[in-house]
């Protein structure tokens, strides 16, 4: 039949850091493929709707996508109750995270239906994470919303986050977009320029779109600070990248 | 959440839960996003059973003003409370 579509949504299991069981949602495009695949890295807010939402719509665009709860081991309940626990714990430790968005970028590989392409996509705390992902390599290409946190202030690194994320831009693997609010202060515009001066430095490639009158997480239509002209233009950049980066 | 700026108090008290009365024994203070107030960034106070289990949370987050007379009407009742019934802030209980 001619314009069907269809997907599958659900639960699964990948092999996180240490060899832990963790869940993951994981949605695909029905079909043999071949398709690219996504990494999605939750927000700070948690393994929550949003990005339930946002795996299926990767998956409305023709791409296996994964979205490991990175929260897993702080127990269950509801994301809400997750994320403040974690959030009174600190965040999760750095290397943990980045062992379980491996874990899935090879849940994807895997895959009969996969081109051999994957990229990693995070916002807020999880833009942060991609960028880690992004140079602990294995990725096509990197999308990091609004990352706080890749520049560090010594003040600012912890037992779990010891190294600030920018220290490692040397060994970024993949091209990476950046989606930014200008009125952000978590990245600030600063950041954000630091940031790009690296990346230029190390000879990377990259993609920065810097958005006026939109702040943090312009993305959740659920939230205040949803920017609808900025939020629809950064999807468009973001699939745009990818088509370009990730196709076989 | 990108700030990760987190104070916390031990407690002793009890606190009333969607499941019903806990016991309270930690108060985690922060200002970041809210996961439910309408606005950018909030003082979030998570009211804990640290023995208990992960939904055991009086979960609060207020604006910035408010979380200030917050504190001012907390201190009054302190004070007032001192008047009557002795200084409560020097004889640690309450």
């Amino acid at each position: 039949m001619a314009g069907y579509e269809g997907m599958i949504a659900e639960i699964t299991t990948v092999k996180g850091y240490n060899g832990d069981e963790i869940a993951a949602y994981y949605a695909r495009p029905l079909g043999p493929g071949p398709f690219p695949g996504v990494v999605l890295i939750h927000h700070a807010p948690g393994w929550d709707e949003w990005y339930r939402e946002a795996t299926r719509k990767f998956a409305h665009h023709g791409y296996l996508a994964i979205s490991p709860n990175l929260y897993e081991r702080e127990g269950t309940g509801s994301p809400d109750d997750v994320a403040a626990a974690v959030r009174a714990a600190g965040g999760v430790a750095d290397d943990q995270a980045v062992g379980d968005i491996d874990g899935s970028m090879r849940f994807l590989r895997s895959l009969p239906q996969t081109n051999g392409k994957v990229g990693v996509f995070g916002t807020c705390s999880g833009g942060r994470q991609a960028y880690l992902a992004g140079c602990a390599g294995g990725f096509d290409a990197v999308v990091n919303c609004w990352g706080g946190r890749i520049v560090m202030s010594d003040d600012e690194k912890s037992e779990k986050m010891p190294v600030a994320p920018i220290d490692y831009t040397e060994k970024l693997s993949a091209p990476i977009l950046g989606l930014f609010g200008n009125d952000d202060t978590n990245p600030t515009q600063a950041h954000v320029n630091t940031l790009e001066e690296a990346l230029k430095h190390h000879g990377k490639e990259y993609e920065f779109h810097r958005y006026d009158g939109a702040g943090h997480g312009f993305f959740y239509y659920d939230r205040t600070n949803y920017r609808i002209e900025q939020a629809l233009d950064g999807w468009e950049k973001l699939f745009h990248f990818f088509a370009q980066h990730l196709a076989a | 959440m990108c700030t990760w700026i987190v104070q916390s108090a031990e407690l002793n008290g009890s606190g009333k839960s969607a499941d019903g009365w806990i016991p309270i024994t930690k108060a985690n203070v922060c200002y970041d996003h809210p996961a439910h107030a309408f606005m950018d960034h909030s003082v979030n106070i998570d009211f804990v059973n640290e023995n208990g289990a992960l939904g055991d949370r009086v979960a609060v987050e207020i604006s910035a003003e408010s979380a200030r007379q917050l504190v001012d009407a907390i201190l009054a009742a302190l004070e007032e409370g001192s008047k009557e019934h002795g200084d409560l802030l020097a004889a640690g209980s309450g």
